[in-house]
């Protein structure tokens, strides 16, 4: 048979524990082959270990029925293997293009030729349909473009086997649409594709063949015709997984957070959020759904006080909290889930157990009289990592050293143990597998029936329809409108986060008369 | 191999492996390697007052050095511990002239006016950097040369146009009449307790504060220091702050220990310079400061017993001890072989 990649019995231990457990992987010829397993399974280590950035401990790999030894990255790309990372490398300050060619710089008399690269740069990007500005800035552009320009990056350097580890975790609903073009266009081409994902519909609708890893271990390989997502549920899991989010009607008393024609600028100084109004009850779970870069991101930095508000006010509990700095906030019981965890969510240089305590290290029992209490520190973070089933081998471990999805749920118990009168969740459950986000998504709720108002901002369409008790449109900066999760379906919010305004009648009452629709 | 053992094998590899380069060059240049380091070895601990004078370089240099780890642990880089160091210096000194009091108010204040002349200096760019994103190498470099020529003047100023000040008196002296009887009289003094005193607190501050958290956090992620409430400027202008008030007591130590005054210079001491070294031999660590300004001050010290013990001419011993420095802060490229090494013999 035709393997491009064959890994056999492949082995990788960090210290002594082994994160790889002589797992095989043969990838055919032209297909997309997929990679399942719960967070911390060793997808990442894996793929890691073929495009060279780790040394196996134990196995072979052959490329195209060559037995090879991958020994750094540059290796795996003269072998034509490419990866998207599932935590981008760029460098924030460079362009779109000089992230692009860095590390192999096309140069023209000893000088560096950015603009035939951009040119070649746009090119692709036009063919692919990726709409990425070659001379856009990485710090200034969304979390969805920079996951484009990895994968422009991978084909760019003219990739034949492509590695995505989790590159849709962080598209919209029509971005990954696009994105399947993009990988079956590929396929067209001769190409061969790895694909991590947790999201089992994507796997029944690219993927050819699908391998399965618990814990560390192979589990099985299956025709993606010959399975259903039940099925890769339980065989990844272990168990059986609900997939649909129960949850008794909520009982909403009075607002916990009031924004009243609220503007926020973004780092370029253009207005992202435009006179918006919203309100958060307890007891209900708000969710945002809109196309990524319609000011979401302004909106939550504005409320944890992370960015400046120009005009317009905010409301905690009747406490005005605008412009206030983030530790007051905090205090006065904001819980922030943030939509980026490497930036904002965690100090990887420290250990996860230091992590747990990231803004509350000065109060008791975490420290007293500006001393630390390692103690007490390290038992907190034993209590998350036990409840919230944080991957770890142990609080030591420094966070960097954690799977994804680990880190997330390591943050998501640090936000949630602190019981926050308001938790802002923004795409808390990216990168988390099924087993985790059925987790999650009841603790929320649960925080939700504890009478506290959780803010909800996420891409995935399907989690906001399932979670929230209501849902507001974002768009252009503006609440356009606020539906009832019940009444409503993926097509009309669709259309809605496109800009549509909908023809109101009677049929769609709107359950909330204050943030609502348009000027 | 335990993390731990790699942290002391490294070190001592790269300097065995300096040593020997070092060696190879002599030979070649013609002089017997033996002697050689004979001479550097006797230098450093050939006699009490050799060992004494290798203590009294490497004083200053543990405080130098710690001033630049710690600011480097906050992710910035202090080039200015040399100006710091020179009006902590000259402040010391100045108290220790103008004021005559009881040694027990003395010498405290005298060491606590070179500190905060040391903050002071480092307070201006830190304040530059946090409130208005300016460069904290540009400042630090111009506040060392303006450290220079205002001392130069308040120098002259103060001893009516004398190129040096008076003595400082006894009651402020960091002077040991015990270091100079067992090593004798060399310029040992007091003040390596003071150095050491100071590797345990920034040790302390760094491990067991909350400041300490802070501080590291900053430097590691400006951005999640922010998201968990931490006041990343004012973070930026306290580490400025301790690290300039270290290079101010680095500079006291000169002023009132191994000299007992202060001279109009006509450059920089290089002291504050070499405490860069210091760190980063020492990984930014306060422990590894100890080694680093061990190693370095005694290399120094030891160095210039070289040309008259064994002949060897001045500018090839700095050749020497630059290679062996060179040696021990490129150590991260044994840890890269050492790693291979036994990961190999794993897989076997
Ligand atoms: N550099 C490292 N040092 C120590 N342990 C590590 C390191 N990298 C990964 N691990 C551990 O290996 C295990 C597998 O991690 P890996 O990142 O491969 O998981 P994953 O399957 O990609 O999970 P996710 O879906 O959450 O991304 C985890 O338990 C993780 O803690
Ligand atoms: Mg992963």
């Amino acid at each position: 048979m035709d393997y491009v990649i064959e890994m056999l019995n492949i082995r990788k231990m960090f210290g002594t524990f082994v994160a790889n457990d002589n797992i095989t992987l043969q990838v055919k010829k032209g297909e997309i082959h997929a990679l399942l397993g719960e967070n911390g399974a060793g997808k990442s280590t894996l793929m890691n270990v073929l495009f060279g950035l780790y040394q196996p401990d134990g196995g072979e790999i052959r490329v195209k029925g060559k037995s090879v030894k991958i020994t750094d990255p540059n290796v795996a790309n003269d072998l034509g293997i490419g990866m998207v990372h599932q935590h981008f490398m760029l460098v924030d300050k460079f362009t779109v293009t000089e992230n692009i060619i860095l590390g192999s710089e096309p140069t023209k008399n000893g000088t560096i030729n950015v603009k035939e690269a951009a040119e070649e740069i746009k090119k692709i990007s036009e063919n692919y349909g990726l709409q990425v500005d070659p001379y856009a800035k990485i710090s200034d552009i969304s979390v969805g473009m920079q996951q484009r320009v990895e994968i422009l990056k991978t084909l760019y350097r003219g990739a034949d086997i492509l590695i995505f580890d989790e590159p849709t975790a962080s598209l919209t609903p029509q971005e990954i649409t696009e994105l399947i073009q993009i990988m079956k266009r590929l396929i067209q081409e001769g190409k061969s594709i790895i694909l991590i994902t947790h999201k089992l519909k994507e796997i029944m609708e690219v993927a050819d063949r699908v391998t399965v890893i618990r814990r560390g271990k192979g589990i099985k390989t299956l025709n993606v015709e010959d399975t259903n997502p039940e099925e890769l549920a339980s065989l990844m899991v272990g168990r059986n997984v609900v997939f649909s989010v129960d949850k008794t009607e909520a009982k909403p008393t009075d607002e916990a957070l009031i924004i009243e024609n609220l503007v926020v600028k973004d780092n370029r100084g253009i207005e992202r959020v435009k006179r918006l109004n919203l309100e958060v009850k307890r007891g209900e779970i708000l969710g945002i759904a809109g196309i990524d870069g319609n000011g979401q991101t302004e909106l939550i930095e504005a409320i944890t006080g992370l960015r400046k508000v120009e005009s317009g006010k905010i409301t905690l509990n009747g406490i005005d909290i605008t412009n206030r700095p983030p530790r007051y906030i905090t205090e006065k019981g904001v819980g922030h889930i943030p939509q980026d965890r490497h930036k904002h969510g965690l100090i990887l240089n420290y250990s996860i157990g230091l992590n747990m305590v990231l803004q509350t290290y000065y109060k008791e029992p975490y420290s007293k009289v500006g001393i630390l209490n390692y103690k007490n520190i390290y038992a907190k973070a034993r209590d998350i990592i036990d409840k919230y089933d944080v991957r770890t081998q142990s609080e030591f471990e420094l966070a960097r050293a954690l799977s994804g999805g680990n880190q997330q749920k390591g943050i998501i118990g640090r936000e949630i143990e602190r019981d926050p009168d308001l938790l802002i969740a923004a795409q808390p459950t990216r990168g988390l597998d099924v087993g985790a986000i059925e987790f999650i998504h009841k603790r929320l709720i649960e925080q939700r029936d504890n009478g506290k108002a959780v803010l909800l901002i996420s891409l995935e369409l399907d989690e906001v329809m399932d979670v929230s008790d209501r849902i507001a449109v974002i768009f252009d900066g503006q609440i356009i409108d606020i539906l009832d999760p019940k009444k409503t379906d993926e097509n009309e919010l669709g259309l809605l986060m496109a800009g549509q305004q909908l023809e109101k009648n009677e049929e769609t009452p709107l359950i909330d008369q204050t943030g609502e629709a348009g000027e | 191999m335990s993390n731990r053992m790699t942290n002391i094998v490294v070190p001592v590899l790269a300097v065995i492996l300096g040593l020997i380069v070092g060696a190879i060059i002599m030979a070649i240049s013609g002089y017997n390697p033996v002697v050689g380091y004979q001479a550097l070895w006797e230098g450093i601990l050939g006699d009490s007052y050799n060992i004494g004078e290798s203590v009294r370089t490497i004083t200053p240099y543990l405080l130098a050095g710690l001033a630049v780890a710690f600011a480097f642990r906050t992710g910035l880089f202090n080039i200015g511990v040399e100006g710091q160091l020179i009006v902590g210096w000259f402040a010391a000194v100045w108290i220790g002239v103008v004021f005559d009091l009881p040694m027990i108010v003395h010498l405290p204040l005298a060491l606590l006016a070179a500190a905060i002349a040391g903050a002071i200096w480092a307070f201006v760019p830190g304040v530059l950097k946090a409130y208005l994103g300016v460069n904290e190498v540009v400042v630090t470099i111009m506040m060392n040369y303006v450290a220079l020529h205002v001392t130069n003047a308040l120098i002259k100023n103060m001893s009516d146009g004398s190129d040096s000040t008076e003595r400082i008196h006894e009651s402020a002296s960091l002077k040991s009449s015990f270091f100079e009887q067992i090593t004798d009289i060399s310029r040992m003094h007091n003040g390596i307790f003071i150095a050491l005193l100071a590797v345990f607190v920034i040790w302390f501050i760094l491990q067991k504060t909350t400041l300490g958290y802070e501080l590291k956090a900053v430097g590691f992620n400006r951005h999640a220091s922010e998201y968990a409430g931490m006041n990343v400027k004012k973070n930026i202008v306290v580490s400025m702050v301790i690290s300039g008030a270290l290079a101010g007591l680095a500079g006291a130590m000169e002023g009132l220990g191994t000299f007992g005054y202060v001279a109009v210079k006509s450059g920089f001491t290089g002291i504050g310079f070499d405490g860069i070294a210091v760190s980063v031999l020492g990984a930014n660590s306060p422990l590894g400061v100890v080694f680093g300004a061990t190693l370095f001050g005694s290399l120094k010290y030891g160095a210039g017993n070289m040309p008259s013990a064994a002949g060897i001419p001045e500018e090839l011993v700095s050749v020497i001890i630059a290679i062996i420095i060179f040696f021990v802060a490129s150590g991260y490229i044994f840890k890269l072989l050492l790693e291979k090494f036994s990961k190999k013999k794993e897989v076997k």
